[in-house]
């Protein structure tokens, strides 16, 4: 074809621009979301508790991605020093995806159960009086910062619109879900516990008095990478292979 | 009516943009009275103050009167508008690059515990949406109809629409920014914006790709010139990775937050699809658009090669999106697409350097300008810089490179011989002759400029040999092992190692934001105090 036509038709070209460039999108994207196994088959994994999506929106609001991954790589040393490489059914609840693009700080995906609250709480208040070398901000205010949870049913909806298999009666107790996770006392906690397995319930930042933004975040990162049952997960099964 | 009006011809204009102005003064009343969420109030309210102040200038400028610039040949005042923002945006945005380098290196001194809206996390989204799309998006708008009308020999089409480009485009970023502050977050790496800002794009992106679709359409020249390809290229892409990878599901029509429609994998994906695009299409495609108008422009020898020009646009804009799984590798992102992805990204290296080549022979016979042209040394350093960059990003995306190189401090580097000696300088170049022909003046210093060539090389340099060594030395710390095979380094210790780095780093983009300091002045004088051009360039002179 004689390229002279093209640059004398506008419209074409802006079609012939767009035909080319649909082509490595279609190929490469598209079947990701019909492909067997492009997500494994594992168990283990649920929706996040109502407080640990909390956690989670504050995680994306603080923009903890820019300097933690959430994806252990298949490289031998990766695994030794953050445990099994991460799974695609590991965020096939995240919306979005938090795998991150830099390691200014440690990756995160399974620092789940890792250190212990108190450890979370000091860190995140003052980052050096734990680890000296840290280069990380201070988020103290978290724990100042009282939790607004009003919409967090809302957000389960939304999340249910998008794909996350949330129950009715999961979103219909969002709220008391919530509350039960962060107090290890609640009533509500027996029920808390069955809509949502391994559930972990504690006052996670030491302060009983009120829930804050940081009894979130703790919830959230406690649970990183601690979901899928490995035992059951066999990476050379064929259904596993990719 | 008064009668003068009713001889006015119906413009389509001069209808559309004040309905638009309105419609978002309106919708940020309804959520500034209705909102629950205190983030969504202080947005709606900087949106609203922003559609007022625009709603004003639009009235003063167009109410009953013909503004002056309607009366010229090319509509520059827009442009001029353009090249200022870009100023402003390129040392703020330097600026905030330079506060959260320094957090890194002296994290005891430039963090603040109570607040907030200082830690890095807010803070590098404002440098990143700063320079690329504040300052890259400004130089491009204002180029782009400088340039299209100069090679089309047409007035830019849809006549104030223009307008709304530019004043949208700002006051997308102005939304976003500040919203970043506030800790409004997509969590998606350069496309952080939330849903309302993204549709507010959406909206004037479409109005930038008519105004300047529009103007190739009713040119007078019979082709098209390429820099135009590169630009329209860039336009439409850019629109449709930006609406695909921003569909998610707002909490409620009155809240900030939002849910990405895809998750994991899928949405890791979409979103280096985009990210990767982000630089093919606007850091790269829009700016080979200035490469291809302004070096031989300046250089005043014709693009060395046509053909060449036609094989490396189109191998350019179809590799480039197949990229984005390089982001991906050894993750859990299927093997066939890294595989492709890598594929794609090695391929790249061929209608990049197509790019480089054709830009740089461009200078064939003219190569004793470099000696004495400051400006036109810019432009050809910036296309080295292109080439030196889009050489390594292929070398980054072979597997076992990347092995090494992903997470570390290299990748940073990388992108900044990109963003700071390519998109930069070809920027800075571009800027350099632009002031001059708009404002008919001779440029204040040539001397100047020669200043801010050399600080700011040195400051590139500076910022990418820290951060090579800086990320290679991260990379092999945490894969060292020791003589019992275990893991030789905590990760503490990694950290502790990049102090110098970090250091060297901020002094780099300490100087690098001196040099542009530098061309503000420049610029402000020749504006200014300027001395009018010898002979005022004709209308046919400056056509190409």
């Amino acid at each position: 074809m004689n390229h002279a036509w093209l640059e004398k038709n506008s419209i074409f070209l802006l079609i012939g621009i767009i035909l080319v460039i649909a082509v490595g999108g279609a190929v490469e994207i598209a079947p990701l979301f019909w492909v067997g196994g492009t997500v494994e088959k594992v168990s283990g994994m649920r929706p996040y508790t109502p407080l640990e999506l909390k956690g989670r929106n504050i995680y994306v609001r603080e923009g903890c991605y820019v300097c933690h991954s959430q994806q252990i790589r298949t490289l031998r040393d990766e695994v030794e020093r953050y445990g099994h490489y991460s799974l695609a059914a590991e965020s096939m609840y995240d919306h979005p995806f938090q795998w991150g693009s830099e390691r200014t700080g440690p990756d995160l995906a399974r620092v789940g159960g890792k250190y212990s609250d108190q450890w979370h709480q000091a860190h995140m208040a003052d980052p050096r009086s734990v680890v000296p070398e840290s280069i990380m901000p201070p988020y103290k205010f978290l724990f100042s910062t009282p939790l607004d949870y009003r919409d967090v049913k809302n957000m389960l909806v939304a999340n249910k619109d998008v794909g996350v298999p949330y129950t009715a009666d999961q979103i219909a107790h969002a709220k008391e879900d919530l509350e039960a996770q962060a107090d290890p006392n609640s009533e509500a906690l027996e029920a808390f516990q069955k809509r949502y397995a391994k559930a972990q319930s504690r006052d996670f930042d030491g302060n009983p008095a009120v829930v804050s933004e940081g009894d979130a975040l703790i919830a959230y990162l406690q649970m990183l990478g601690t979901l899928v049952d490995f035992k059951t997960y066999h990476a050379h099964a064929p259904e596993n292979r990719r | 009516m008064p009668a003068n009006a009713t001889q006015k011809p119906w413009r389509f204009d001069h209808f559309f943009v004040p309905l638009a102005i309105f419609l978002g003064l309106a919708a940020s009343l309804v959520e500034a009275a209705r909102s629950p969420d205190p983030l969504m109030v202080a947005q709606a309210w900087t949106f609203g103050i922003c559609m007022a102040v625009i709603g004003v200038w639009y009235m003063w400028m167009y109410a009953g009167r013909a503004p002056q610039d309607e009366k010229q040949q090319y509509a520059d005042a827009v442009v001029k508008a353009g090249v200022a923002a870009s100023m402003f945006w390129g040392i703020a945005g330097m600026l905030v690059g330079l506060i959260i380098a320094l957090q890194l290196s002296f994290p005891h001194w430039f963090y603040f515990a109570d607040q907030a809206w200082t830690n890095f996390g807010r803070m590098r989204p404002l440098h990143t949406s700063a320079v690329i799309f504040a300052f890259g998006g400004n130089v491009l708008i204002a180029t782009s109809f400088y340039v299209v009308q100069r090679t089309s020999r047409a007035r830019l089409f849809g006549g104030s629409l223009s307008w709304l480009v530019f004043w949208g485009y700002n006051t997308f970023i102005v939304l976003a920014g500040t919203g970043y502050l506030l800790g409004i977050s997509q969590g998606r790496e350069y496309a952080e914006p939330e849903w309302y800002a993204d549709l507010w794009l959406t909206v004037v992106w479409v109005c930038y790709l008519v105004t300047f679709l529009g103007t190739l359409m009713k040119r007078k020249e019979p082709h098209i010139y390429v820099a135009n390809w590169f630009y329209l290229a860039f336009i439409v892409t850019i629109a449709v990775l930006h609406i695909v990878n921003n569909l998610a599901m707002p909490v409620s029509l009155l809240q900030t937050k939002s849910y990405s429609l895809f998750s994991g994998v899928q949405d890791a994906l979409t979103q280096w699809w985009y990210g990767h695009n982000a630089v093919g299409f606007f850091l790269t495609a829009g700016f080979l658009g200035i490469m291809y108008y302004f070096i031989p422009k300046r250089a005043e020898r014709p693009v060395y090669s046509y053909r060449l020009s036609i094989i490396h646009f189109w191998s350019l804009i179809f590799i480039y999106i197949w990229a984005g799984p390089h982001h991906l590798l050894y993750t859990a992102l299927p093997e066939w697409a890294q595989t492709l992805g890598m594929t794609f990204s090695i391929m790249l290296w061929m209608p990049s350097w197509g790019g480089m080549i054709n830009g740089l022979m461009t200078l064939s016979g003219a190569w004793d300008k470099l000696r004495t042209d400051p400006v036109l040394r810019m432009l050809v350093v910036s296309v080295a810089f292109y080439g030196m960059a889009t050489f390594e990003g292929p070398v980054m995306s072979i597997k076992t490179v990347n092995a090494l190189s992903h997470y570390t401090n290299w990748t940073v580097g990388h992108v900044h011989s990109g963003a700071l000696g390519w998109v930069g300088y070809v920027s800075f170049g571009a800027i350099y002759c632009l002031v001059p022909w708009l404002w008919k003046r001779k440029l204040y210093s040539n001397a100047l400029v020669e200043w801010h060539f050399w600080i700011s090389t040195l400051g590139i340099v500076l910022y990418i040999t820290a951060l090579w060594v800086a990320g290679i030395m991260q990379g092999l710390m945490w894969r060292a092992y020791n003589e019992f095979g275990f893991l030789e380094y905590a990760f503490s210790e990694s950290v502790q190692a990049m102090h110098p780095y970090y250091i060297i780093r901020a002094l780099g983009g300490l100087l690098y934001l001196t040099g542009t300091l530098i061309m503000a002045y420049n610029l402000w004088k020749t504006i200014r105090g300027g001395v009018p051009a010898a002979a005022p360039a004709t209308l046919a002179a400056e056509a190409v």
